[in-house]
C-alpha cells in the first residue's frame, strides 16, 4: 500500500461494467515527506474518499478487486482508507514535522 | 489504472490464438495534466476506444479479465473512455 492524495476525479461513460457505480479517483502517490512519487493514477474508491483526502492506495489487482467487491474484474488500483494521522519514530520523521494537516 | 491517449494501433497477422480478434491499441501514458508520462505501450481494448481518445488502462493479470471466459494473453487493457477529468492540486502535502 502507498500513501496518496486524492487530487481529482475521472468521469467515464464507456467503461467496463465492473467500474460502474464506483468513483474513479485520481490519486497522486506521495513520499513520507509529502513529495510526489511518480505519476498520478486512477483508482476505484472503496471507502467514499474525496478530493483533498490523504488516502491508502492499493496498487495490486487481487486486493483492489476484493476491496471494491468485484472479483475477476479489470481493477488494479483502489483507495482502501482515509488517513487521519501518521505517527513516525523520530528517526523516520520528515525534516519539518511528523504532524498531520 | 493510468490515464493515456490512443495514438495508433498495431496490426499483427501472426499472433497467439488467444489474441485473435483483439484490437491492439498504442497508448501514450499521460499525467492528469495531459503531459507525456513515459513511453507508449500496446494495449488490448475492452471499450471500443478509437484514435485520439483519452482513456484509462489497467495493467497486470487483471488486464485479461474483461475477456473472460476467454483467456487472452495480455498485460494491459484499455478499460474506460474518459469524458471529463476534475483536477484540484495544491493541497498541503505534509505527511
Amino acid at each position: 500500500m502507498l500513501i496518496g492524495r486524492v487530487i481529482g476525479e475521472v468521469v467515464a461513460t464507456a467503461k467496463h461494467a465492473s467500474h460502474e457505480a464506483r468513483k474513479a479517483l485520481l490519486v497522486q502517490p506521495l513520499t513520507l515527506e509529502g513529495a510526489d512519487r511518480g505519476t498520478a493514477v486512477v483508482a476505484l474508491d472503496a471507502v467514499d474518499a474525496g478530493i483533498g483526502d490523504r488516502v491508502l492506495l492499493i496498487m495490486e489487482g487481487f486486493s483492489a478487486m476484493t476491496s471494491v467487491g468485484r472479483p475477476d474484474s479489470p481493477i488494479d488500483m483502489a483507495v482502501v482508507g482515509v488517513i487521519d494521522r501518521l505517527d513516525l519514530m523520530p528517526a523516520a520523521s520528515p525534516p519539518r514535522s511528523a504532524e498531520g494537516e | 489504472m493510468q490515464i493515456g491517449k490512443i495514438v495508433g494501433c498495431v496490426v499483427a497477422t501472426v499472433k497467439n490464438p488467444g489474441l485473435a480478434a483483439q484490437r491492439l491499441l498504442i497508448v501514450q501514458p499521460l499525467t492528469p495534466e495531459l503531459k507525456v508520462a513515459g513511453k507508449q505501450i500496446v494495449c488490448t481494448d475492452a471499450t471500443g476506444a478509437g484514435a485520439g481518445e483519452l482513456v484509462y488502462w489497467c495493467k497486470g493479470k487483471e488486464a485479461s479479465f474483461p475477456f473472460l471466459p476467454v483467456e487472452v494473453p495480455t498485460d494491459s487493457t484499455v478499460v474506460g473512455i474518459i469524458d471529463k477529468i476534475t483536477l484540484r492540486r495544491g493541497h498541503k502535502n505534509e505527511c
